[in-house]
C-alpha cells in the first residue's frame, strides 16, 4: 500500500496535526513500509471470529450518578495555557 | 554502613524494621549514589531530593510508631508518565514538559499510604512509544552493562536505574513489552501484570486496552513484594477486576517439580541473534533439571501476526487518546495564531515528537472511513485469534518460556532511523499484551556482556506461577547477582 502525498495530508488533517513539506514526504515513505508490513493480516482467517476490544471479560461497569467534589478549579487551572475567569480561554472558535 | 543503595527491598526492609538504618540514611545514600552516576546513564528526567528527604522523615516517623510494610522507606523510582502531585509528569514529552498534576496516580496513592519513598522520575520513551529512550524528548538513557548501548524501553530509565543500583527498585508501565523489553535488556526483574490487575488512574494514557503498570526489580521476592501493593481494584479504572489480591511472597518457593513448560517454537524467530537462543535453551534445560515437565515442540500459530496487529491496534488507541492534547487544557500550548485549528495544529506539530507523530498519523489512517474494517476491525478479529492461541496452550501448560526479545541491548543510533527494524525488538513482547495474560522478564545469562532476558508467560491472574518459576529458576543461577560496573 502506497501512500500519497495528498493521502498524507489528508490524515493529519483529521488528526489536526500539523505538518511540514519535509513530514509529508518522510511520512509518505514510512507509513507507506508500515503499511506493506500490515499486509501478512490478509492471509489470517478470520471468518466469523468476533472481534476483541479488549482481553477480559469484565463489561458494562456502572456507579451510582452522585455528585462528588471535584478537584479545586484554580489547581485544575493551574496548567491552563491561558485562563480567563473560571474558564480555559481558546481562540474564537466562529469567525 | 556502605553501599546501601545495592540492597534489594527485602534487605532494605529488614535494616529498617531492626532500626540498623533510618530512611533518611538509605534515601540520602540512594540519592548521592544516583547523583553520583546520573551524569553518564541519565535515567532521571527528575531527581526529587527534597521530596523524597521528607517523605523518609514520615517513613521513619511511622517506623518509630511500629508501622514498617515491607516498602516503608524503601526509596524507588517512578517511570515518568505517572501522575504524582506537584511533581512534573513529563511523559518524556515537550507537550507535557511543564505539567504538574494536580493528583496522584492510583499506584501513587498506594506507595504513599505505605510510606515508599520516591527519589526522581525516570526517563521513558515519548509517550511510552519505543523501544530504546531514543525517542525521550530530553535525552537518551544509556545501558549501565555497555554504555553505548540502549538500555531498552519504553521504561528504559526505570530498568537503567534498577540495574545501576541507583535506586531500590522502579515501577514502569507495558503496553507492548516496556517493562520486559528494557528489563531484558539491562538484567533486571520486569513484571507486567494481568490487564485488569493494577488500576491505571492517573497513567498518561498511550492504548487503553493494552496498557498495564508493573515492578521492576533487582530479584523476583522484591517484584512479589510491589505487586503486594500495587494490585487490586480502584473504581476509577473501570478495567481493574474485583478480584481479592493475594500475598504474592507466599507463592515465592523454589519448587516447580511437576509443572508444565511449554515452549512456543514461533518465539525462536528467524533473526533472532543464535547465542540469545542458546542462552534461553540452556535456561529451559535448567527449569527441566528443577523438576519442570518441558514441551519443547509447542505452537501458538497466529504469533505470526502479532506484530501487525499491535501497531494497528495501539497506534489506533493512541491517535483517540493523544487528541485531548489541544494546548486548550494543559501542555504545550501553540499561541502565535488567531485561527483555533492554526493553534490545534502547531501545538501537535511543536509538542509531539516524530515517533509519536508517526502513531498518530497511521492510528488515524486505521480507523478512518474505507480503512476501518481492513485494518482496524481486522486487527481486533485477528487480536481474537491471537488470545485462543493462549487460551488453549494454558489448557495443557502451566507456563510457557520465550526470549523477552530476539537480540541483547542494541547500539544507540543503531535503530533510530528504521521504525520497522524498531518494532521488531518487541515482537516476542507484544502479543502478551494483545492477550491480556501477565508476563515476567528476568535474567537469564549473558551475550557478550550484555543481559539476555527469559519470558514467562502465565494465564490471566496466574502471576503466582510466574513468580514462583521465576524464583525457583532465580535461586538456582547467579545472573541476579551480577552487577555491572560503571565506567
Amino acid at each position: 500500500m502506497k501512500l500519497t502525498d495528498k493521502e498524507v495530508r489528508h490524515i493529519a488533517l483529521l488528526a489536526r496535526l500539523g505538518i511540514s513539506d519535509s513530514e509529508v514526504e518522510k511520512f509518505r515513505e514510512q507509513l507507506s513500509n508500515i503499511l506493506e508490513n500490515f499486509d501478512i493480516l490478509s492471509q489470517a482467517d478470520t471468518e466469523g471470529l468476533p472481534p476483541t476490544a479488549q482481553s477480559i471479560t469484565l463489561e458494562n461497569i456502572y456507579r451510582p450518578d452522585e455528585t462528588k467534589p471535584s478537584l479545586p478549579v484554580d489547581e485544575v487551572l493551574a496548567n491552563a495555557p491561558d485562563r480567563e475567569g473560571n474558564s480555559f480561554k481558546v481562540n474564537a472558535v466562529l469567525e | 554502613m556502605n553501599d546501601l543503595h545495592r540492597l534489594t527491598i527485602h534487605e532494605s526492609h529488614e535494616l529498617l524494621k531492626n532500626k540498623k538504618v533510618s530512611s533518611v540514611e538509605l534515601t540520602r545514600a540512594t540519592l548521592k549514589y544516583l547523583e553520583s552516576i546520573d551524569g553518564k546513564i541519565r535515567v532521571c528526567i527528575r531527581i526529587t531530593a527534597e521530596h523524597a528527604l521528607e517523605r523518609a522523615k514520615s517513613a521513619d516517623k511511622a517506623i518509630a510508631e511500629g508501622k514498617c510494610s515491607p516498602l516503608t522507606g524503601v526509596p524507588l523510582i517512578i517511570k515518568d508518565n505517572m501522575c504524582t502531585r506537584g511533581v512534573t509528569t513529563t511523559c518524556g514529552s515537550k507537550m507535557l514538559e511543564n505539567f504538574v498534576p494536580p493528583y496522584n496516580a492510583h499506584v501513587i496513592e498506594k506507595l504513599t499510604s505505605v510510606n515508599a519513598v520516591m527519589i526522581g522520575k525516570a526517563n521513558m520513551d515519548e509517550f511510552a512509544m519505543g523501544s530504546s529512550t531514543e525517542n525521550s524528548a530530553f535525552f537518551t538513557t544509556h545501558n549501565p552493562w555497555k554504555l553505548d548501548c540502549v538500555p531498552g524501553g519504553s521504561s528504559g530509565g526505570s530498568a537503567a536505574a534498577v540495574a545501576a543500583d541507583a535506586c531500590i527498585y522502579a515501577l514502569g508501565s507495558d503496553t507492548g513489552g516496556s517493562i520486559r523489553q528494557p528489563a531484558g535488556f539491562c538484567g533486571v526483574v520486569g513484571l507486567k501484570p494481568t490487564y485488569g490487575r493494577v488500576s491505571r488512574f492517573g497513567l498518561v494514557a498511550f492504548a487503553s486496552s493494552l496498557d498495564q503498570i508493573g515492578p521492576l526489580a533487582k530479584d523476583v521476592t522484591d517484584a512479589a513484594l510491589v505487586m503486594n501493593v500495587i494490585s487490586g481494584h480502584d473504581k476509577r479504572d473501570s478495567t481493574t477486576v474485583p478480584l481479592d489480591v493475594p500475598d504474592y511472597t507466599s507463592a515465592l518457593k523454589p519448587d516447580i517439580k511437576g509443572l508444565r513448560v511449554g515452549v512456543p517454537r514461533e518465539y525462536l524467530v528467524e533473526g533472532m541473534q543464535p547465542a540469545v537462543r542458546q542462552a534461553i535453551e540452556a535456561a529451559v534445560k535448567q527449569l527441566e533439571e528443577l523438576g519442570a515437565s518441558i514441551d519443547w515442540n509447542v505452537s501458538l500459530p497466529n504469533t505470526r501476526y502479532g506484530l501487525a496487529a499491535y501497531y494497528i491496534l495501539a497506534p489506533s488507541e493512541a491517535s483517540a487518546n493523544l487528541a485531548r492534547y489541544d494546548g486548550v487544557k494543559y501542555g504545550y500550548s501553540y499561541r502565535d495564531s488567531t485561527s483555533m485549528w492554526e493553534s490545534m495544529e502547531k501545538t501537535k506539530q511543536y509538542g509531539f515528537g516524530a515517533e509519536v507523530k508517526r502513531r498518530i498519523m497511521l492510528g488515524t489512517y486505521a480507523l478512518s472511513a474505507g480503512y476501518y474494517d481492513a485494518y482496524y476491525l481486522k486487527a481486533q478479529k485477528v487480536r481474537t485469534l491471537i488470545k485462543r492461541d493462549f487460551d488453549r496452550a494454558f489448557e495443557t501448560y502451566d507456563v510457557l518460556v520465550t526470549p523477552t526479545s530476539p537480540t541483547v541491548a542494541f547500539k544507540i543510533g543503531e535503530k533510530a532511523d528504521d521504525p520497522v527494524q524498531m518494532y521488531l525488538s518487541d515482537v516476542c513482547t507484544l502479543p502478551i499484551n494483545i492477550a491480556g495474560v501477565p508476563a515476567i522478564s528476568i535474567p537469564a545469562g549473558f551475550v557478550d556482556g550484555l543481559p539476555v532476558g527469559m519470558q514467562f508467560i502465565g494465564k490471566h491472574f496466574g502471576e503466582e506461577t510466574l513468580l514462583r518459576t521465576a524464583y525457583a529458576y532465580e535461586q538456582a543461577t547467579p545472573w541476579h547477582k551480577q552487577k555491572p560496573t560503571i565506567a
